[in-house]
């Protein structure tokens, strides 16, 4: 076994979804014969990636790429059907769920919509204390209060309102209970989905401010997900860009902001709106987003893709470390044609 | 054998008593909730649910009928003119008498007679009294085992889902494709030839509910698997399952507590449902036994004098089960329209 630093490692994971539905919806006539068709969405092909510690690796991608499987992949709420997930060089991906438990502490999770992330029928104290009655039984109720005070202090949230519901809250207060649950058992990696896309622009700051005084006073990790390019710009060390549910390139931040090298990276960037630039120098794609149920062969971005060549529509490219650095899966940059 | 005679034997009065003591705390809490728990009692006060109410007639008609039938029936011992369950007080002479006000009534014999006799003698309002508390056991304690059952097989489904979830659905499709009706019938039929007449009489109660509440669990099972569907998906469940809560403890304090605006619901409808049955079964002579009717078995046994003139022995238990029935049905309207999420997204 490879022995690395990284605290979370991601290896070769592959997330399919069988949405095929019942014995009668899977029923196709083809050839004037009956025959039974599964339909699998292939929400992520063969994705690695090494999370180191103390990082903010940045996910990015369109809707639909498989950002948030990842994350929901690596906190191990999907089954994988096929690859692993490491932690601290610890397979966890396969093991039941009492064996997780420890890592649950070590591992935790933000979520996107701040609405549906916290359960209406309870305190923000009964939320925030359940974490820690399960994984920490021999705290006594003070301890705990004191605990769940001290940690609504710290996400800016008065801990004289623990007494209050979740509907009593704002988008953004909200947000920060949410971010408070994750942080009650103290974990070394946070996994963000989008955690700030549902709130107004004013309030994102807010929150990303917080998520990087919290970084600094705890040396959390942070694994996150988002289709902002600005805010990725902001707060992450790396950025790994994704496709169908491929790894395109993983860069550093500058790295990929100053020089992208995959096309669809190149694309993604030119599509940042900026002032006074108008539309020039925006590479514009043509075609559509393939489904994820019929992937397309050999490269995912092909059919869109303004370098395109022969090899692309063959063979799938294998990710390739660049003199830079950089990770990057395409053969044009292989073989040195862009 | 014995032993299960011995328990089902209990359960009436156990029964009964929870019924009170419920009863009992419900007016409590009522009274008190508002002293003891104010920020619960604020919380429930400035509900939709609560303002909506006070702006409903009907709603608040139909409430206080309920609450006036609910404490006359459970007070029965205490407030009706005789007891119709000691057989000292049936009195043959004084078969089918007419109401007070009629000729041939007894009102020198006020309160006792007041809507008449029933053909066995015995004071009409008293058996009617009785017979609703019988009613209203059956009812509640049908809707019970039936919310009970359902709720159980309709988290695990939907939760659970694949497989467990196919299997228990379709569970529930075969018990929903036999007839309540023609099940009850059946089971009783089969418990009378088994353990005798005697028997039956003496547990009717308990396998009355039993059989309601056995045959009508499905009607929560997929009330509750559908609303656990949607909530399923929400975040709050993924953010439990990533605090590393167990599958029960999710089920049970996250999930459970956010579907049961539709089991509200559908529980007025089924308490209603599941006293029609009763009725329904004691009509036609496979519920509640003579010696202590329901409302459903004296309207049976009134039917029979229908013709001959003596009408209060059916009209007066069947005038009482409408109004219960009716007061039950609105308040479930009433429910189901103020806690339907299209139109008030209840939190």
């Amino acid at each position: 076994m490879i022995m690395s630093t990284a605290l979370v490692s991601i290896r070769n994971v592959v997330k399919h979804f069988d949405i095929s539905g019942g014995l009668l919806e899977q029923l196709r006539f083809s050839g004037g014969r009956p025959t039974l068709k599964r339909t699998v969405v292939h929400a992520l092909n063969d994705v690695s990636l090494d999370v180191q510690q103390g990082e903010t690796l940045a996910v990015v991608g369109e809707s639909g790429c498989g950002k948030s499987t990842l994350a929901r992949a690596v906190v191990c709420l999907h089954q994988l059907s096929s690859g692993e997930i490491h932690y601290r060089d610890q397979r966890i991906d396969h093991l039941p769920p009492a064996r997780l438990l420890p890592f649950r502490t070590k591992l935790q999770m933000i979520f996107q919509d701040p609405y549906a992330s916290l359960n209406p029928r309870m305190t923000v104290q009964r939320i925030l204390e359940e974490p820690l009655r399960l994984h920490h039984r021999a705290m006594t109720p003070a301890q705990i209060a004191e605990r769940v005070a001290a940690v609504m202090e710290q996400v800016g949230v008065r801990a004289s309102w623990a007494r209050q519901y979740p509907h009593e809250f704002s988008g953004g207060q909200r947000q920060r209970i949410s971010i408070a649950r994750a942080l009650i058992v103290d974990p070394e990696c946070i996994v963000a989905d989008e955690p700030i896309s549902a709130l107004d622009v004013s309030i994102q700051a807010q929150i990303l401010n917080l998520m990087m005084d919290l970084q600094e006073s705890r040396a959390l990790t942070y694994l996150f997900i988002s289709h902002d390019l600005n805010v990725v710009r902001r707060i992450a060390t790396r950025v790994a860009v994704m496709y169908l549910g491929s790894l395109c390139e993983l860069a550093t931040a500058r790295q990929l902001f100053e020089s992208p090298r995959h096309p669809y990276t190149q694309a993604l960037l030119s599509a940042i709106p900026a002032l006074g630039r108008g539309r020039r120098g925006r590479i514009r794609l043509s075609g559509e987003l393939s489904t994820p149920i019929d992937l397309p062969r050999g490269c995912v971005f092909h059919p869109r893709c303004p370098h395109a060549y022969e090899p692309c529509r063959v063979d799938t490219p294998a990710p390739q470390t660049l003199d830079t650095g950089t990770v990057v899966a395409c053969h044009a940059v292989r073989d040195g044609r862009i | 054998m014995e032993t299960l005679f011995f328990i089902l034997s209990w359960t009436q009065p156990t029964i009964n008593a929870l019924a009170i003591a419920a009863l009992s705390l419900f007016f409590l809490w009522m009274l008190g909730g508002r002293f003891l728990m104010p920020a619960a009692w604020g919380r429930f006060a400035d509900s939709h649910l609560v303002y909506s109410f006070r702006r409903d007639a009907v709603a608040k008609g139909s409430l206080g009928i309920l609450l006036v039938l609910l404490v006359a029936s459970f007070a029965c011992p205490w407030i009706a003119p005789t007891n119709p369950y000691d057989p000292a007080s049936l009195d043959l002479m004084m078969a089918q008498t007419p109401p007070a006000w009629m000729e041939g009534g007894e009102p020198d014999q006020l309160p006792a007679f007041v809507l008449g006799a029933d053909d066995q003698g015995r004071d009409l309002l008293s058996t009617m009294l009785y017979g609703m508390r019988v009613s209203l056991v059956i009812g509640i304690g049908a809707v019970l085992l039936q919310a009970v059952l359902g709720i159980a097989i309709g988290l695990t489904a939907g939760y659970l889902g694949k497989r467990v979830e196919m299997l228990l659905m379709r569970l529930a499709d075969v018990q929903l494709s036999f007839s309540t009706l023609l099940v009850a019938i059946f089971i009783g039929a089969m418990f009378r030839t088994a353990f005798g007449v005697a028997s039956y009489e003496r547990l009717a109660v308990p396998i009355l509910i039993c059989i309601i509440g056995l045959a009508e669990w499905p009607q929560y099972a997929r009330t509750v698997r559908a609303s656990v569907l949607a909530e399923k998906k929400k975040e709050y469940v993924e953010a439990a399952r990533v605090v590393g809560l167990p599958a029960w403890r999710i089920m049970l304090r996250h999930i459970l507590p956010n579907t049961l605006s539709p089991v509200l619901v559908i529980s007025t409808v089924q308490v209603a449902n599941a006293m029609m049955t009763e009725a329904g079964l004691s009509f036609l002579g496979f519920g509640m036994p003579v010696t202590q009717p329901s409302l459903g078995s004296l309207i049976n046994t009134g039917f029979e004098y229908l013709l001959s003139g003596s009408w209060w022995i059916t009209i007066f238990p069947g005038a009482l089960l409408v109004v219960l029935i009716l007061s039950i049905n609105l308040l479930g309207d009433f429910c189901r329209d103020v806690m339907n999420p299209r139109l008030y997204k209840g939190m």
